[in-house]
């Protein structure tokens, strides 16, 4: 059973009807008790930074996924959003603290030319590094996918560099996703991106399987 | 490179699916469940739904097929009509719209664009703009297209652009249904003038007007609605032919989606 974990900030429907297509059994969780009983934790999200930590934090859902997540290596998805808020923090209107899982910080998209519209908004290709890790194996190419976003992922470090499974280019390189072990995130939108979408769900399905 | 998009517009009447002719309803063309496996199969980008019911008693109704719809779209699904509260805006996010479309409220009430893209993120806050020529003078009209309010789109948009909204849906009332084209004077001053993406809408009659919409209106995402409902597998074709004049656009991947219907059919 997938979690998806409702913190009043998402379109989570769209995330669990993916999911039940590919026969995979969600639930939503409204609250933290759940997360110990699933075989794998999503979250999904639209919005802004400091209000998706401020509710998690609320709802108490922060020390719960420290646990199952970060101690016990629980499979973990973070789509959009839900990949921003386990970077170390993120600039979006001020500073705010994440969850600090991936040594990443969250920045303003800022295109060199006046040509690139913000939100980037749409279809756009990923350059899959390598083999593409588990999400992205076997992912017929040219992987388009759906992305609206207008901050994103900045690796810190060389090491957090290497976390990167592949980017697409806005006026300038944009994180697409990242892994770290159990950890996975992607700033498209898998259950919006059609097949291409669909195949990167089914990918993290079958890891959460073996992991479970 | 990000990609153009090709955006089929729905306008969803009383339960059925019409066509819009100077924003006035014609035909009845079919249902929404239909139309939107039609346009995942073949590859659309992007699906909008209004609901442009002259009133709200169905409103209800609307609720149940947007939720259904969610279920089977698995491309953005955008939801407009009768948005006018910041409820209204979660209760649709929460059956499944990914963005809303919000047009008479936004222009009446700026601080509601202000408060949505606050609550909510503007990527899903598209402020659409409904535009007819008076006096050979462009102008926004609200509340269905019945009501002038003499102002001038660019302004407009612009301030909506700084309220918060994540893109700009711009419809030409004069050429709405009118298979003339697009009114690509207005779409490229509304285009020129912001920073966020702008959809056209209103008068394709062929594909080459969605050529035209992107190389001189230079719109982000080229939306039609009518057209789509009496071609022959529509949106393949468009795409094909934007592809082959040499238009980034997302190939025309064909994907069978295997959702039983429950109802088989709703006429």
């Amino acid at each position: 059973m997938i979690a998806i974990i409702d913190y009043k900030m998402g379109n989570l429907r769209s995330i669990a009807n993916a999911f039940g297509l590919l026969g995979a059994e969600t639930v939503i969780a409204q609250t933290p008790e759940i997360l110990s009983k699933a075989e794998a934790i999503v979250i999904p999200g639209v919005g802004a930074f400091r209000d998706g930590m401020k509710n998690l934090q609320e709802l108490g859902f922060t020390n719960a996924l420290q646990e199952e997540v970060a101690e016990n290596k629980k499979p973990f998805l973070g789509v959009c959003l839900g990949l921003q808020l386990i970077a170390k923090r993120s600039f979006e209107n001020g500073e705010y603290e994440g969850l600090d899982w991936i040594d990443f910080d969250v920045k303003k998209i800022t295109p060199q030319s006046g040509n690139f519209r913000i939100p980037h908004m749409g279809w756009n290709e990923l350059e899959i590094k390598g083999e593409g890790g588990v999400l992205l194996q076997g992912i017929p190419k040219p992987a388009v996918v759906y992305f609206v976003h207008s901050y994103f992922l900045q690796p810190n470090s060389k090491a957090s560099e290497k976390l990167v499974t592949s980017t697409c280019f806005h006026g300038e390189t944009i994180t697409a996703s990242v892994e770290q072990e159990n950890i996975f995130g992607c700033q498209f939108h898998p259950e919006k991106s059609q097949n291409t979408g669909l195949a990167v769900l089914r990918n993290f399905i079958e890891f959460a399987k073996k992991h479970a | 490179m990000l990609k153009n998009r090709l955006i089929a517009c729905l306008l969803w009447r009383d339960g059925l699916i019409v066509q819009s002719v100077n924003f006035n309803h014609t035909n009845f063309v079919g249902d929404a469940l239909t139309a939107v496996d039609f346009f995942n199969t073949w590859a659309i980008d992007e699906i909008v739904i209004l609901d442009v019911s002259r009133n709200a008693e169905k409103r209800d109704l609307f609720f149940r097929i947007i939720d259904e719809l969610s279920a089977r779209s698995f491309v953005p699904l955008t939801v407009g009509g009768k948005i006018r509260t910041i409820e209204d805006i979660r209760k649709l996010l929460q059956i499944g719209a990914d963005k809303v479309c919000v047009n008479s409220e936004a222009f009446k009430n700026s601080q509601f664009v202000m408060q949505a893209a606050e609550m909510f993120g503007s990527q899903c806050i598209v402020v659409s703009i409904d535009v007819k020529k008076i006096n050979d003078q462009y102008r926004v009209f609200i509340n269905n297209g019945q009501t002038d309010t003499g102002t001038d789109p660019v302004g407009w948009a612009k301030q909506a652009e700084a309220l918060g909204a994540g893109e700009i849906f711009l419809t030409s009332i004069d050429r709405d249904g009118s298979r003339e084209g697009y009114d690509l004077e207005l779409i490229a001053k509304v285009s020129g003038n912001v920073r966020i993406p702008v959809i056209a809408s209103g008068g394709v009659g062929d594909w080459q007007h969605f050529i035209d919409g992107i190389a001189k209106g230079k719109a982000d995402a080229v939306s039609a609605a009518n057209i789509f409902h009496y071609s022959e597998q529509s949106t393949k074709k468009a795409k094909n032919f934007m592809r082959a004049s040499g238009l980034n656009i997302r190939e025309p991947e064909f994907y069978f989606i295997n959702t039983p219907r429950k109802p088989k059919y709703r006429i």
